[in-house]
């Protein structure tokens, strides 16, 4: 018994090792990154001390950019960013939540595959995904811009919200609805005072998955963007390939604060009213 | 009860229900009457769920016609139905608290808000949930629940309250105080309560009437003593209580009695009401605990001899097999002993007392 149980700590004690090794490898980049986002250098890689000049940098930056004062590519790409991502969590959370309703509403054996037809946006190489939309948009003779870049989003940021509401419905006791009903509403009123609630957990999670999505898509974006609506993610990459720059880890450091604490919002909401 | 113990509040007119090929409820009649306390009682998937479901409108019959207080409901959406539910999961919405969960019915009738939040103050109190009003239904137990679901069904003041096995989910002894309870409330509102079980027990303790149903129909309908003393059927003679049911040759008739022989046993003498004149047999049912047996031969309509085969401790009774010379068998049920009474064992030589109003004649399944 006691071999057995010193064994299982062996065993515990390795996996533990092993589970740091791979979080180390994971974040041992993103910390640096967010080090250096504090470097005095002028140099992206190379440690002369710890400043927050660059911060303030991109503050002055932000500031001039939206008092007019001088116009700043990457502050106005980081405001696209934002607003893009805004209009696709509105749209996916509409769609993605009218999706899983429907699918539990009306459960015709044909609605099976269409759920399954749901998950490809999210697990097609976005290489494919990019070239595809590219194709289907200039058939459609659309102008490349903030239209077919939302369009493209929405294409693979809705399903996460319906995949989450649609697991919060599964679990749904039927007669929530029908009790609401029986007390006197309308399927309406049901609908919007009773499961849309219930939902809730499920929606703002879902919503907040996509909003972070969105923010941090590069490949169909680059596909699909026009002159006016280039992305944050892809700015920092044009700048990246002509050379690094310490602005450049502090945005990104801005950008990797705001979507851990989106994913983490997006996890506690979803373990909320379990 | 303030209304007419005639007037019928609920009318069930020939309903069948067919789920694609299965027949749920079977050409079923039933007129509840107002103010009147009725269950259904069945074995499980008998229908009593998707005949409540008609009357509460989340089921539309196949055939045939519900009414509620006159008016044909048939196919009015269950939100213009003037009839609640209590769910057996109790469905209470998880986002309100106790009081918004209350007050939701009266909410969806735009009943004044002054109005409202005292009649939802009187059902808290009516349901003893004082001091609850805030939680959220995770926060309470399971009874509390269960209070909290009838709560918000019966401040709405339907005319019908349906329920749907309110009480299966409750341990025994909540279960028993809740039965007292709801029995004690529906006399005091004097709402009409459709109640549904499978438990024998429930329906004795809280019915004015019960209706037992089999195979999606109604195989009697009645108080709980007629259903008990008088069951027309095997079926309910056997879901009630015990019941010895035995068959026997038609022997001989004289005015409203009949002589009876049993198959493999006596001859028993029975009022012959409900057997049709040209009856050449019949089957009839006997409760075990109308067997009157004595170790001496004593005065009465029928009695036989049997042998006790086997003996059955069950605290305040022994539940005893009999075995008549010809190789009858039946149970009977005697109270436990007390040091003072005579007693019988396994083994022993006994004599069988029956009164022939203890002989039932059903009709077979
Ligand atoms: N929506 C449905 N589709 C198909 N069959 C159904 C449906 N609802 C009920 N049934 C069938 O009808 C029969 C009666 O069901 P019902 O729920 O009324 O039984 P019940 O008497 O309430 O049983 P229980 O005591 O188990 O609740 C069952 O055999 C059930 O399988
Ligand atoms: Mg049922």
């Amino acid at each position: 018994m006691a071999r057995k149980l010193s064994g299982m700590r062996l065993l515990n004690l390795l996996l533990g090792g092993w589970s740091g090794l791979v979080f180390l490898f994971l974040y041992i980049p993103i910390v640096l990154l967010i080090v250096y986002s504090f470097n005095a250098s002028k140099m992206a890689i190379v440690w002369e001390g710890f400043s927050f000049k660059w911060y303030t940098a991109l503050g002055r930056e932000a500031l001039d950019h939206v008092s007019g004062t001088k116009r700043s590519p990457l502050v106005e790409s980081a405001i696209n960013s934002v607003t893009i991502a805004s209009i696709v969590t509105v749209f996916s959370v509409i769609l993605g939540t009218a999706g899983a309703w429907l699918l539990y509403r009306y459960k015709f054996p044909a609605l099976r595959s269409i759920t399954t037809l749901v998950y490809i946006p999210m697990i097609i190489p976005e290489i494919i995904m990019g070239i595809s939309l590219l194709i289907f948009f200039k058939a459609m003779s659309l102008t490349l811009g903030f239209t077919t870049v939302i369009i493209s989003h929405i294409t693979f940021c809705f399903p996460f919200v319906l995949i989450a509401v649609q697991a919060r419905l599964a679990g749904v006791d039927p007669a929530l609805e029908e009790a609401a009903m029986d007390l006197g509403a309308t399927p309406m009123k049901a609908l919007f005072l009773v499961m849309v609630p219930y939902m809730m957990p499920a929606i703002i999670s879902g919503g907040l998955m996509a909003f972070t999505l969105s923010l941090d898509e590069v490949i169909v974006t680059y596909f699909t963007r026009g002159p006016t609506s280039e992305t944050l993610p892809l700015r920092v990459y044009g700048l990246a390939k002509v050379g690094l720059s310490p602005i450049l880890n502090t945005i990104s450091a801005v950008f990797i604060v705001v979507t851990v604490a989106l994913t983490v919002a997006a996890e506690s909401v979803k373990g909320l009213n379990k | 009860m303030s209304t007419d113990a005639k007037e019928v509040m609920v009318e069930v007119r020939r309903v069948t229900k067919t789920f694609d090929e299965f027949t749920a409820v079977s050409d079923v009649s039933l007129e509840i009457r107002a103010g009147e306390f009725i269950t259904l009682l069945g074995p499980s998937g008998c229908g009593k769920t998707t005949l409540l479901r008609m009357i509460s409108g989340f089921e539309t019959p196949t055939q045939g016609q519900i009414f509620i207080a006159g008016q044909d409901v048939t196919h009015d959406p269950p939100y213009r139905r003037d009839a609640n539910q209590v769910f057996q999961s109790y469905a209470l919405f998880p986002h309100m608290t106790v009081k918004e969960n209350i007050g939701f019915g009266l909410r969806m009738k735009k009943v004044p808000k002054s109005e409202a939040q005292e009649r939802v103050r009187e059902a808290i109190a009516m349901v003893s949930l004082g001091g609850m009003e805030d939680r959220k239904p995770s926060q309470l137990s399971g009874g509390q629940r269960q209070r909290v679901a009838l709560a918000r069904a019966i401040v709405c003041r339907p005319k019908v309250l349906l329920l749907d096995e309110p009480l299966s989910a409750l341990d025994a002894k909540l279960r028993h105080a809740m039965q007292v309870e709801l029995k004690h409330l529906q006399q005091k509102l004097g709402i009409t309560f459709v109640f549904v079980t499978h438990d024998q027990e429930e329906a004795l303790t809280m019915s004015d009437r019960i209706a037992v149903i089999n195979q999606g129909k109604v195989e009697q309908l009645g108080d709980a003593t007629a259903i008990y003393h008088q069951p027309k059927t095997t079926f309910v003679a056997n879901f009630i209580g015990q019941a010895n049911i035995l068959e026997g040759r038609v022997v001989s008739r004289a005015g409203r009695k009949v002589t009876l022989r049993l198959e493999g046993g006596p001859e028993v003498t029975l009022l012959a009401d409900d057997l049709p004149d040209d009856a050449t047999t019949a089957m009839i049912s006997v409760r075990p605990e109308k067997i009157l047996i004595r170790k001496q031969r004593e005065e009465s309509d029928n009695v036989f001899e049997a042998e006790i085969a086997e003996e059955i401790f069950k605290g305040a009774t022994d539940q005893l097999m009999l075995r008549t010379p010809g190789g009858l068998e039946l149970w009977a049920v005697v109270a436990n002993e007390s040091a003072r009474q005579a007693t019988v064992h396994k083994g022993d030589k006994v004599f069988c007392h029956l009164h022939f109003d203890d002989i039932v004649v059903v009709q077979g399944n």
